[in-house]
């Protein structure tokens, strides 16, 4: 990991109109993510997370913000990016079973970003469709199948590989893990982990899974309604939880050792329900469950800003509890 | 004392499908004791849901049980004369299903749908006023840690958040489940903080009133702080059985130890290797063990004889030749 950011997201807003009033989906979100930095964005469903990172890949426009990648502006929509740029930033998509075309062959699902970015002169692709399954581990024989006949861990390698054909340096990762079973999460996991270091990617990591992020992303960002609550290194985010909803998350994680279990920080009980995305809760949103709640919690919304931990690490927090320093 | 309330042996069911027949549950056997809280982890497709379907005797059309028993406090479940099978699910067990959208009817109030409940419930046949029968709605919907009972008995469904409606559904299935509940991924389709809630309001409830409970899972984390006993599954065959603890510490069968090794620890150690190759076809399972085509430990007998249930300690058991010889 290098100390450059790839990409720089700022004050990013992302407001959905609706007929029942203004969603507001990301809401002021800033973070980046370094150079071959694997960045993990935490959140639960309705939380803004995904949106995060369809902006990011232009599926929309932000209503406000700036993003940044390798220096470049690149906040307008998909329509009005560079197909160079479209190149550098994929995406791979929670569910692969709606993100493979069905009616399309692997092959065919594999050769369309070689064509459309023109990578390979006409004769090439059978054998460049080949090297691209090699890498994702996928045997030969199946190039003429289609998604359906494949397993779900099979059709997320397809779409790795898909990813991958551009030569990206950067992906956006929607909860790749989240539809598999446990034993093949790991193994697409560690196939990202082996590309990452192979490729020199940077990845933006989305899960809700505090113990998956735990053992691969370098920096984690906690999302709550649209904003993003508290931001640390990961290891001193798991050793010194500091936002009440993140404590609340990890005293919920279910786990299996004891080992785990002597880490959680002193139980926050989970109370309460996420509040609907259209009538968000005034000042702190997480205040109607939080069990530290103050009077200014209600009217103020609490600034992120840097915590002091006393030594040099990187731990912001937007909470009332912890004075500006 | 607690005595056996439910034992089912040698469960073989098949699914007819267009490509032939699907040989799902290989000869499932498990136990539950009075006021035992039983689990069954394993992954998706392993045939977990399928057993206690054939249980409750709510299989699909094309599901065929091709075999086995479940004595149910003697009498057995799958040869049940219908009127006595009905009666048994008014009054003693019930099931909570994973996706409580598709569980709740979308059409009717959940005031509809569960004084209907109630109303057939009865322990006697003895029929209830309509003001007892609301009585009894809003008193299970307490139970079940819902606010303001009244205005959710007067909510569609869909006016309900995802945790609500899994509420809805426990209070629903308190109303009969007198012995035995079965809980099939109740906290799976919902977010982790609220998966929290519904897994100690269920471990209360169930504790309160002295059930037996069935708690199936893919999730193994959730599973560890509700159950004193697990099975594990795998491709439609119980692959061992031992005391929670037990299974955590000392995991014997090479398929369990995969699979906790698996699971991302929140401790970090980073991701370990995982299971490669992926679960048999149905259609033509390997004759001997059905985890032979992924297990790092074959041996030749592993390919042609399918090892019994052997003994490792007392209660626990694992299917494979590593623990014995048949």
């Amino acid at each position: 990991m290098s100390s450059e950011p790839i990409l720089t997201v700022r004050e990013l807003k992302k407001y959905f109109k609706t007929t029942r009033g203004t969603v507001k989906a990301v809401d002021d979100v800033s973070f980046s993510v370094m150079e071959n930095e694997n960045f993990g964005l935490v959140g639960e469903s309705g939380s803004g997370k995904s949106t995060v990172g369809h902006v990011i890949m232009g599926m929309y426009a932000p209503t406000a913000g700036k993003i940044t990648f390798t220096g470049q502006d690149i906040s307008q929509g998909v329509g009005r990016r560079p197909k160079e740029l479209k190149k550098r930033i994929q995406i791979v998509f929670q569910d692969p079973a709606s993100s493979l075309n069905p009616r399309r062959t692997i092959r065919q699902i594999l050769e369309l970003p070689l064509r459309v970015h023109g990578l390979v002169s006409d004769g090439d692709y059978q054998k460049k469709v080949l090297e691209m399954m090699d890498l994702v581990e996928l045997p030969h024989e199946y190039a003429e199948r289609y998604p359906g006949e494949l397993g779900g861990g099979e059709k997320q390698a397809v779409a790795i590989g898909r990813a991958l054909a551009t030569g990206p340096s950067f992906i956006v990762l929607d909860e790749p893990t989240s539809a598999l079973d446990v034993s093949i999460q790991a193994k697409i996991i560690n196939m990202l982990m082996k590309f990452q270091k192979e490729f020199s990617l940077s990845y933006l990591f989305i899960t809700h899974n505090l113990s998956l992020m735990r053992n691969v992303a370098q920096r984690v960002g906690i999302m709550y309604l649209g904003k993003i609550v508290e931001l640390a290194e990961t290891s001193e985010f798991f050793k010194n939880p500091l936002h009440p909803y993140t404590k609340m998350l990890l005293s919920a994680v279910p786990v299996i050792t004891p080992e785990e279990e002597a880490l959680k920080p002193e139980k926050v009980r989970s109370t309460g329900e996420i509040a609907g995305a259209l009538n968000v809760p005034p000042g702190c949103s997480f205040h109607p469950r939080c069990p530290f709640v103050m009077d200014i919690c209600s009217k103020v919304v609490p600034p992120f800003s840097e915590h002091k931990t006393g030594h040099k690490i990187e731990h912001q927090v937007a909470c009332h509890l912890y004075p500006v320093t | 004392m607690p005595e056996q309330l439910l034992e089912v042996k040698d469960l073989y069911v098949n699914y007819r499908v267009y490509e032939g027949l699907l040989k799902v549950l290989n000869g499932v056997s498990l136990s539950v004791d009075t006021r035992e809280k039983v689990g069954i982890i394993g992954e998706s497709g392993c045939g977990k849901t399928t057993a206690m379907k054939a249980m409750m005797r709510i299989l699909a059309a094309n599901a065929i049980v091709a075999g086995g028993a479940a004595s149910y406090r003697g009498a057995n479940l799958l040869q049940l004369a219908q009127q006595e099978l009905t009666r048994l699910r008014r009054t003693s067990i019930s099931m909570i299903f994973q996706d409580p959208t598709a569980a709740l009817n979308p059409v009717f109030k959940i005031g509809e749908q569960l004084t209907d409940i109630v109303r057939h419930s009865g322990t006697s046949g003895k029929s209830l006023t309509d003001q007892e029968v609301k009585a009894r709605a809003v008193e299970v919907l307490k139970s079940a840690a819902l606010p303001e009972p009244a205005r959710i008995m007067d909510s569609y469904p869909f006016q309900l958040s995802g945790g609500m409606r899994q509420r809805v559904c426990i209070a629903m299935s308190l109303v009969s489940a007198r012995d035995l509940l079965i809980a099939d991924e109740p906290g799976t389709s919902l977010d982790v903080t609220i998966e929290d809630q519904i897994m100690r309001l269920l471990k209360q409830i169930v504790e309160e009133r002295g059930l037996s409970v069935i708690l199936i899972s893919h999730a193994i984390g959730a599973v560890k702080g509700f159950v004193t006993k697990l099975y594990v599954m795998y491709a439609g065959t119980i692959m061992e059985e031992a005391p929670t603890e037990e299974l955590f510490s000392n995991p014997a069968h090479p398929y369990a130890q995969r699979l906790l090794a698996a699971v991302p620890k929140l401790t970090g150690g980073g991701i370990p290797e995982g299971i490669s190759g992926r679960i048999p076809s149905y259609l033509s399972p390997p004759e001997g063990c059905r985890f032979v085509t992924r297990c790092p430990n074959a041996m030749e007998q592993c390919w042609s004889h399918r090892p019994p249930m052997f003994q490792i300690a007392n209660g626990h058991r694992a299917a494979c030749f590593l623990y014995g010889v048949s």
